[in-house]
């Protein structure tokens, strides 16, 4: 990576999590060349995982998400575009192009553009009383509805979904969450998991309806209906749509840079152009402990792969090797996730679902793959060294809460 | 108006092994107790990032892990270790008198 010596000018194209971390680790790395980090929204580098939590219950404010404060890139020599829309990439010129007019030569160039929320292919899906969640501005506008015996009807009951359900009924909403899958969170977690969000939401008053495909939204003036196949309508006052999110991938894709369902790197965040590198939600990267490519819309990602990448381009650094992991937090319960896995062949329970805190474990082949706690964060350091291990354990011991976790690491 | 400051009385020194620690509220303040080889320390409990305790996570050589996002801070100065971590959390003075730790605090 000795093309990036340290006067080179790095441009980092999307001010969110990743690219604000990659940004700060430049400096960190030693980087002391020329830093652009050109972002579309109107906020400096900011954590997103408080929008549908506390941002979305009106219990902080929005700056308070922020990773510094809009000065502090200044102070670090990094300038901070913001209002700045890239519209296009000049690989053999190495300019970005901006939409305001103007363009950025780079040396080397940074892709953390992020994701978007998937919006509803159906009729009505983009109408007034229809809400996505995404970034702040798109949390400030929800929450303005959210008022104390609105009706609100969320499709989706992926995390966003259920997030946006625990954060309503606690302001006081009326909640019917739609869900296509017979279970919350089929996409992502294991069946036992999804079982036991569906118990907590339900048991929150949310009327969770699941194995239900919507066919289209119908606004009729003063509320909404949302058409069912094979059922009554919801009619609610508002709307809000999670069903996932979807890679900003198209400027690279024009620019010839090679993409499949994300922007394909390998380990140090490398694409196909050696002078053009990614990270955070955008990327489909290798992740080597798994030893497969893999697209993650996680917090995690977003900072250590952002963090890690800059180090390769100032010339520092090591492989982007972590067990995925993520977070969640509804109601009282907070939920960690460790691992991808594409399959399991058993499940392992330490303690039981209806205890307040308990970890449930997925093996294949005797190996721990994936890891869940609910109110049992300790368990979740454990739970990735054991990932990471590959190593055999005994299943009896592993549910055996007699038995510490970290004897089981050693 | 006269040094406020008191020494509290919070734990049994024998409530917290080597390489362990323990949390301990006093008044309105959380506090984090770590024995490290013998030596006892105590910064604030609460993480600067968003809401944890530190004493639910993971304590590791000389720094704590938070159990929330795994940001870091190293026990004996309180210093944040990089992201996610915007500050450092305040130390506090500590001792062991007898059989008991003691922390000062404000007086209220
Ligand atoms: C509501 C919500 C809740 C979440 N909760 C959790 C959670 O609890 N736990 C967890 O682990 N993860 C959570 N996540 C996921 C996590 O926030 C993301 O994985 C993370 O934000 C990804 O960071 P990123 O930098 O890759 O992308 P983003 O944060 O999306 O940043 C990309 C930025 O690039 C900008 N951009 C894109 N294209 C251009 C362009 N052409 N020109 C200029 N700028 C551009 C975008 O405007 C955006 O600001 C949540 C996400 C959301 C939306
Ligand atoms: S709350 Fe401690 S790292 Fe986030």
């Amino acid at each position: 990576m000795s093309e990036t010596a340290s006067d080179k000018h790095i441009v980092i194209l999307g001010a969110g999590h990743a690219g604000g971390r990659a940004a700060e680790a430049l400096r960190q790395a030693g980087h002391k060349g020329r830093v652009t980090l050109l972002g579309a929204e109107n906020h400096p580098p900011y954590e997103r995982p408080p929008l549908s939590k506390e941002l979305l219950a009106g219990a902080i404010a929005h700056e308070k998400t922020y990773l510094h404060p809009e000065e502090w890139y200044a102070e670090q020599g990094i300038d901070l575009k913001l209002g700045a829309n890239a519209v296009g990439i000049d690989r053999k010129a190495r300019r970005v192009a901006l939409e305001a007019g103007g363009d950025i030569s780079y040396d080397a160039l940074l892709l953390t553009t992020g994701a978007r929320a998937r919006r509803l292919p159906l009729p009505g899906g983009n109408g007034k009383r229809v809400f996505y969640l995404r970034d702040i501005a798109d949390t400030l506008a929800l929450r303005e509805k959210l008022t104390e015996g609105v009706r609100l009807a969320i499709i989706g009951a992926g995390f966003i979904g259920l997030e946006i359900a625990a954060t309503a009924r606690k302001r006081g909403v009326a909640v019917t969450v739609i869900e296509l899958a017979p279970t919350p969170l089929a996409r992502v977690a294991a069946p036992e998991i999804g079982e036991f969000l569906a118990t907590l939401h339900r048991g929150k008053g949310v009327d969770l309806r699941t194995g239900l495909k919507v066919t289209a939204i119908e606004d009729t003036g003063s509320e909404v209906r949302v058409l069912v196949e094979g059922g009554e309508p919801v009619v609610a006052d508002y709307v809000a749509i999670g069903i996932g999110a979807q890679p900003n991938v198209e400027i690279a894709q024009a620019a010839g840079i090679e993409v499949r369902d994300g922007i394909l790197v390998d380990e140090f965040g490398r694409t196909n152009d050696p002078a053009i590198f990614a990270a955070g939600d955008v990327t489909r990267h290798l992740n080597p402990l798994l030893g497969r490519h893999v697209r993650l819309e996680a917090w995690q990602n977003a900072q250590n792969q952002g963090i890690a990448v800059a180090k390769a381009i100032a010339g520092s650094g090591a492989a982007f090797a972590e067990v995925p992991w993520f977070w969640t937090d509804q109601f009282e319960v907070n939920l960690q996730m460790a691992g991808a896995p594409d399959r399991w062949d058993r499940v392992v329970w330490r303690g039981e679902p209806t205890e307040p805190a308990f970890t449930l474990f997925q093996l294949l082949e005797g190996k721990v793959v994936a890891a869940v706690t609910i109110n049992n964060m300790r368990d979740m350091r454990f739970a990735r060294m054991l990932i990471q291990s590959g190593k055999i354990v005994d299943p009896a011991a592993l549910g055996d809460k007699a038995v510490k976790l970290q004897d089981l690491v050693r | 108006m006269a040094d406020n400051d008191a020494w509290v009385t919070v734990a049994e020194r024998a409530a917290i092994a080597d390489g362990e620690m323990k949390g301990v509220t006093v008044g309105s303040q959380e506090i984090a107790l770590y024995n490290l080889k013998g030596e006892i320390y105590a910064t604030d409990n609460l993480c600067s990032h968003a809401f944890a305790f530190l004493t639910d996570g993971w304590l590791d050589g000389e720094e704590v892990e938070c159990p929330l996002h795994a940001g870091r801070f190293e026990i004996k100065t309180g210093k944040g270790m990089g992201p996610p971590i915007p500050c450092d959390v305040k130390t506090i003075p500590v001792r062991v008198e007898g059989d008991n730790i003691q922390v000062k605090v404000a007086a209220s």
